[in-house]
């Protein structure tokens, strides 16, 4: 089944609820695509924690999906890898290759990161948020706890 | 598999993209069974995703068998893709990252390599190919 797609203000949200079959990935790249030129979205969070696998093929298409969406003139996050599927991933070999995919813990810290990217974004400071080929944020903020580890 | 007892435990057929989800459910199933956790589950199911979809990409259809070995008590999940497509010409290329003859990321054989225990694939130009793969259960 190709997952919903739901607009919330400037984000769309691809929000896949069960196993999606090679076709309904690229179904949904195609869909994702349309959408963002419709609703001129300006971030794409695809939340993938309904998913318990996600192999090559499908961090494939994360992949693409996350540069063409960049070459239309959004950003995409892609939140809610689970634990188990995340190592997983690190042992297929897929680290690299997703490495330069802006990633978050989970819808909220998703909308956040999109969020705080686009408001750097129309102050001209791009640089901030993850672009492909870049490594995700490492800005400490001063109001959450979890980044103290960096 | 001196030893071993073997029951047959899933015979499916792969044909179709939508057999790759399939197979890779019945077997996270067959792991969660046997009392594999979470992680190890995933870690089959992702191997399975990979080896199967090399069955439907490369030979068009096969056929995937998941069955139990036992061996001095600890219990492995043994997974069985044979089809009879073109076969791999050059197998220590195929197992190498990155490396890919159909446009994937080229991480299907080794990646399905690294997340299981043992991994064994017979391959014969214009025969077919044969991966035979175990995940044994920590315990």
């Amino acid at each position: 089944m190709v997952p919903p797609i739901l607009k919330q203000g400037t984000c769309l949200m691809i929000l896949p609820q069960s196993a999606l079959t090679d076709a309904d990935w690229r179904k949904l790249q195609e869909e994702a695509l349309e959408r963002v030129g419709k609703h001129r979205a300006r971030g794409v969070i695809v939340d993938v924690s309904a998913l318990d696998v996600l192999d090559s093929f499908a961090c494939r298409v994360l992949r693409s999906l996350a540069i063409a969406i960049n070459m239309r003139g959004a950003k995409t996050v892609i939140v809610g890898i689970q634990p188990e599927v995340a190592f997983s991933m690190a042992q297929l070999g897929l680290t690299l290759r997703l490495g330069g995919i802006a990633t978050a813990l989970d819808l909220e810290e998703g909308l956040d990161l999109l969020r705080r990217g686009l408001s750097d974004a129309r102050q001209g400071r791009f640089e901030r948020f993850a672009a492909p080929g870049r490594v995700a944020i490492k800005e400490k903020r001063p109001d959450c706890e979890r980044c103290a580890d960096y | 598999m001196n030893g071993a007892l073997i029951t047959d435990e899933v015979n499916l057929k792969i044909a179709s993209e939508a057999d790759i989800v399939l197979a890779r459910q019945q077997g996270r199933a067959l792991a969660a069974k046997l009392g594999f956790n979470a992680t190890e589950q995933a870690l089959i199911a992702t191997a399975i995703s990979e080896v199967t979809r090399n069955i439907v990409q490369y030979a068009g259809q096969g056929t995937l068998k998941i069955e139990v070995e036992s061996h001095e008590g600890v219990q492995a999940v043994v997974v069985i893709a044979q089809d009879n497509g073109p076969g791999i010409p050059d197998i220590a290329r195929a197992m190498e990252d990155g490396y890919s003859t159909g446009g994937g990321l080229g991480l299907g054989l080794p990646g399905a390599k690294r997340l299981m225990n043992d991994f064994l694939i017979c391959s014969e130009t214009g025969k077919g190919t044969t991966v035979t793969m175990k995940k044994w259960k920590r315990s």
